[in-house]
């Protein structure tokens, strides 16, 4: 027979028995359907943590107090020997690989302007700290190295401290009070979204790094020490220089062990990475569940229907088809069927991370390779189930096939 | 005399049901002519049908020889003998044995699709003629559900007749049928018959029976009696008495 009459023959008998031909694509649109909208989100959230982690700056490497172990567990953590502002002074002078570098002074506290008050962390930092960060100014301008020097008690604003404080007027110029000292606003940060770890970037106000020492955290210790290697090749080479620059400004003698640990993106992006993975698997698992329990659909269906489907062999083998011609009939029908349902299932699928997108703030992102697989495991499904009770039967005499019950 | 059709030489068939052996046919012999028109009685259970599947080569025999136009059927292999069932059987079922939503003339279709000497070119105008022959072609894009029992039969009958076959085998083609209707059927055999088709069919009732020409009697598994009839008797005939009967009846 030809390819194009066993085509028509086998989808002139898909629709023939329609409702048991829609159950069995239904459980391989659904299948594939959830698999591939449920990695597509995983796949999504991934993806943005990803975008997160490229937009902490790309060279950026933190240097905080405390050792940590080769296991990665951090002991004594600021129990001796905490940061000051001589340590960042030291490695501005001395490091030869690094484009910039900044102090983190962290504070927190009550920002009373504009139209009421607001309660938000406050870095105290340098004139580095955006381009470490890979940050920009929404508008007006950033601090420099002479309001440090001068202690100017000016300010940064970032978007969402804006949008609470001045939601109508442009806060450029404006005082704040931060803790009740007075502070000029001098720039708005452009807006970023959330950390890689879930804070807010946006919900943050940035001052000179003495400034907010003298007046606000009140000491001499700062929190972490940011830098950005020269370019990310020399990411590795500009650590090991911290590394020494550092020992020296702690008078480390030789053998004695770190006391402060240096880490660079791929270290917290892996964090965050397994993070959103756990995520990834939870959904698929989810998926293939669904995916399961489709297959198990049709198996039920195609089970079902073989009392009928024996007899129709029989009839068939009676009036003189080879057990071959049954065997291409069945398995072409369960080929179209499983191929047309797996097609509806991606397109379906496709439809609904179109809707995601566009209508919820989740990402969802389609690997082409996830619906090979579904597209594949599906059709694998449809075609054992429709195939294999076919073969069996195709072997029987006709007057067997004709009788079975 | 006219050419051997069927022959069998020994023919048993014993089924096995688990531990236990039935023996449904005993050492068979048999010979049909062309252009004969065998009526097989015997009461039920005495294996007319086990006989009828292994004529049909729907079944394998236990023991012996089947001969078939000539060719030993025992000595073939399973795609030879779906060829045989294609080429030189058309087989009548007692329950019809039609495709379910599938138009008449799709049924009487099917063997010229599983043809694969493609001596016929065009099927559909093949079917329709075969459906001539039966008198249903106004009922060709009907399905079985739209169809009578008697209609049914016929669309069977049209199906068994497309390939143009050595031999048509009916097992019990009137069993669920009407009196009249299967006068009916008979009718049509008659005629085919008379058109110089070989026919062997199964009947339960000694009335429908002296519609052949040559009756066979089972018992256990055995065949006991072998007999011509000298006059036939003509359904054409008696179906206009009957219906004249009844005609006289309704009055
Ligand atoms: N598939 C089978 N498995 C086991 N035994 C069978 C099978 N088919 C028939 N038999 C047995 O073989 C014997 C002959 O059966 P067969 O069907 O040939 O009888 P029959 O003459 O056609 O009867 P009926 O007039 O009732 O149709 C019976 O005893 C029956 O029980
Ligand atoms: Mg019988």
């Amino acid at each position: 027979m030809k390819a194009r009459v066993i085509l028509k023959a086998a989808i002139k008998s898909i629709l023939k028995s329609r409702m048991r031909s829609l159950l069995t694509a239904l459980g391989i649109i659904i299948g594939v359907a959830a698999v591939v909208v449920m990695v597509a989100i995983g796949d999504g959230a991934q993806l943005t943590v990803e975008e997160q982690i490229a937009s902490l700056g790309s060279n950026l490497i933190i240097i905080t107090p405390g050792t940590s172990s080769t296991g990665g567990v951090r002991g004594g953590m600021g129990t001796f020997n905490r940061f000051t502002l001589d340590d960042v002074e030291k490695i501005k002078n001395e490091a030869t690989l690094i484009k910039g570098v900044s102090p983190l002074v962290r504070s927190g506290g009550q920002i009373i302007g504009g139209t009421g008050n607001w309660f938000t962390q406050i870095q105290g930092v340098s004139e580095d700290y955006l381009e470490i960060r890979s940050w920009g100014l929404q508008s007006g301008e950033f601090f420099t190295e002479r309001d440090i020097t001068a202690k100017a008690k000016v300010c940064v604003l970032g978007s969402e401290v804006v949008e609470n404080l001045f939601p109508d007027e442009d806060p450029i110029g404006q005082q704040v009070r931060i803790r009740n000292v007075p502070f000029k606003v001098i720039g708005v940060l452009k807006s970023k979204g959330q950390t890689a770890v879930g804070e807010s970037n946006d919900d943050i106000i940035l001052a000179p790094s003495k400034t907010v020492l003298d007046r606000l955290s009140g000491g001499r210790f700062i929190s972490s020490i940011q830098v950005s290697a020269a370019s990310s090749d020399k990411n590795s080479a500009a650590q090991a220089e911290l590394k020494s620059i550092m020992r020296e400004s702690h008078r480390l003698e030789e053998g004695e062990d770190d006391d402060f640990t240096i880490k660079d993106q791929s270290d917290i992006a892996e964090a965050a990475t397994e993070t959103s993975r756990v995520l990834t698997y939870l959904l698929a698992s989810v998926a293939g569940v669904s995916l399961i329990v489709g297959g198990i659909g049709i198996m039920n269906i195609m089970l079902v229907s073989v009392t009928e489907r024996t007899r129709e062999i029989g009839i068939r083998l009676s009036v003189g088809a080879r057990a071959s011609d049954i065997l291409v009939q069945f398995l072409t029908e369960a080929v179209v069927l499983s191929l047309s349902g797996g097609i509806i299932g991606v397109l379906f699928s496709i439809l609904v991370t179109y809707l995601i997108n566009n209508y919820t703030d989740q990402v969802a992102y389609i690997k082409p390779q996830i619906v090979a697989i579904a597209f594949i495991f599906a059709g694998a499904i449809g075609i054992f189930f429709g195939f294999y009770p076919a073969k069996k039967a195709a072997a029987l005499n006709p007057i067997d096939a004709l009788r079975y019950e | 005399m006219n050419k051997e059709i069927i022959r069998t030489v020994e023919l048993s068939k014993i089924y096995k049901v688990g531990e236990i052996e039935v023996p449904a046919l005993k050492s068979v012999n048999l010979t049909i002519n062309e252009s004969e028109f065998v009526a097989i009685m015997g009461a039920s259970g005495s294996g007319k049908s086990t006989l009828m599947n292994l004529l049909g080569c729907l079944d394998e025999p236990t023991d012996g020889e089947y001969f078939l136009d000539g060719v030993n059927t025992s000595k073939l292999i399973k795609n030879e003998y779906a060829s045989i069932r294609n080429q030189k059987i058309g087989f009548v079922f007692q329950g019809f044995n039609l495709l379910s939503r599938t138009t008449a003339l799709e049924n009487v279709e099917l063997p010229l699709m599983y043809d694969r000497s493609e001596r016929i070119k065009d099927h559909h105008k093949r079917a329709i003629e075969a459906l001539e022959r039966v008198g249903l072609t106004d009922r060709m894009h009907h399905i079985p559900s739209q169809l009578s029992g008697g209609q049914q039969q016929r669309v069977a009958i049209a199906r068994a007749l497309v390939n143009n076959p050595s031999i048509i085998l009916a097992d019990e083609p009137t069993g669920n049928l009407d009196s009249v209707t299967s006068v009916e059927v008979f009718c049509l055999f008659q005629q085919l018959n008379a058109e110089g088709i070989t026919i062997v069919m199964v009947t339960h009732e000694r009335d429908f029976a002296m519609f052949a020409k040559r009756i066979i009697e089972m018992r256990d598994g055995k065949k006991v009696k072998d007999m011509m009839i000298k006059e036939s008797m003509n359904a054409q005939h008696e179906l206009e008495r009957i219906l004249n009967e009844s005609i006289v009846y309704e009055d």
